[in-house]
């Protein structure tokens, strides 16, 4: 199963369309899709508006891959997972978003190992016809770096956080 | 999400919870849990609503330290919790990448301790000590 999931603040039409579109062609696919608040109906997809968090992290748990927003929450939660991870940033340009933050997250993470991002809807099929051979690759801990755990004890702790390093 | 990963950092201590999906509440039961509308700068009626939240929220848990990972509740937060004399700290989100957000921004000069996740985007009032991930 491919889960496709947009996050629960805004809608993203332009990648359920196009997931919508490619999943025509492949009659044989699995896609179940949190497409928000959209009024937008799939016709080739298995779709809901929302998911409550604990269904969205089982609905991961259970994908073979995860086709997505650049949005954090998604990001940490394939990555935690270990879920191969497919990433269409939203674009301000296209009303999609507030600023283009997606698109520097997803630069960021396009070079880490299981995570493929897509920046127009063409790429967006391409890499989706790929999907099956993304490997998937090894979890992310459960919990932030231990420089950043850290740093926020010793504030909680009450003494100064040393001066930066490096 | 980003602020479930820095709970190692809140061993020993005693936490509330104060976010704008109700969804996770079991995942930091059995934490003291509250929901806030999430209110943004367009939309001055739900951030006055939010307001009046976190400020009834603060004033019935009288915390010492108030950490938020963002955005627009949060930095209502950091201002309420700096008028009831808490120490505060902003951990600004990962997702920001190329500039901190608005509201980190606005928060850097308002808070105890103010923390990018890119080392990059570091600062005079703006440390970078690491990442959520």
């Amino acid at each position: 199963m491919i889960f496709v999931t947009v996050g629960t603040q805004l809608p993203f039409d332009r990648l359920i369309a196009t997931v919508d579109a490619w999943a025509a062609t492949r009659p044989d696919a699995d896609v179940f899709a949190q497409i928000g608040p959209s009024p937008l109906t799939p016709r080739h997809l298995r779709h809901a508006a929302f998911v409550d968090p604990a269904e969205c992290r089982a609905r991961m748990a259970e994908a073979d891959a995860v086709v997505a927003h650049a949005g954090m929450g998604t990001i940490l939660g394939a990555l935690e997972l270990g879920k191969p991870l497919l990433i269409l940033p939203r674009r301000a340009a296209l009303g999609e978003h507030r600023n283009d933050h997606q698109v520097a997250t997803a630069q960021r993470f396009a070079d880490r190992r299981g995570v493929r991002v897509a920046f127009t809807e063409s790429d967006l099929v391409g890499e989706l016809e790929g999907l099956d051979e993304l490997e998937a690759h090894e979890r992310l801990g459960p919990f932030a770096s231990e420089r950043l755990i850290g740093a926020l004890r010793t504030f909680l702790d009450g003494a100064p956080v040393a001066a930066p390093r490096g | 999400m980003q602020l479930r990963r820095l709970e190692p950092a809140f061993a020993g201590h005693d936490v509330a919870y104060l976010t704008t999906d109700a969804g996770h509440r079991d995942e930091v039961a059995p934490r003291r849990f509250y929901t806030v509308a999430d209110g943004n700068r367009s939309n001055k009626l739900a951030l006055l609503r939010s307001l009046l939240k976190i400020v009834w929220v603060l004033a019935r848990e009288r915390p010492e330290v108030v950490v938020s990972t963002g955005a627009a509740p949060g930095y209502l937060a950091m201002r309420v919790a700096k008028l009831m004399r808490a120490r505060t700290v902003w951990i600004d989100s990962v997702a920001n990448v190329e500039e901190l957000s608005l509201s980190g921004r606005m928060a850097a000069s308002q808070v105890d301790l103010c923390l990018t996740q890119w080392p990059h985007l570091a600062g005079d009032s703006v440390r970078y000590e690491g990442a959520v991930l």
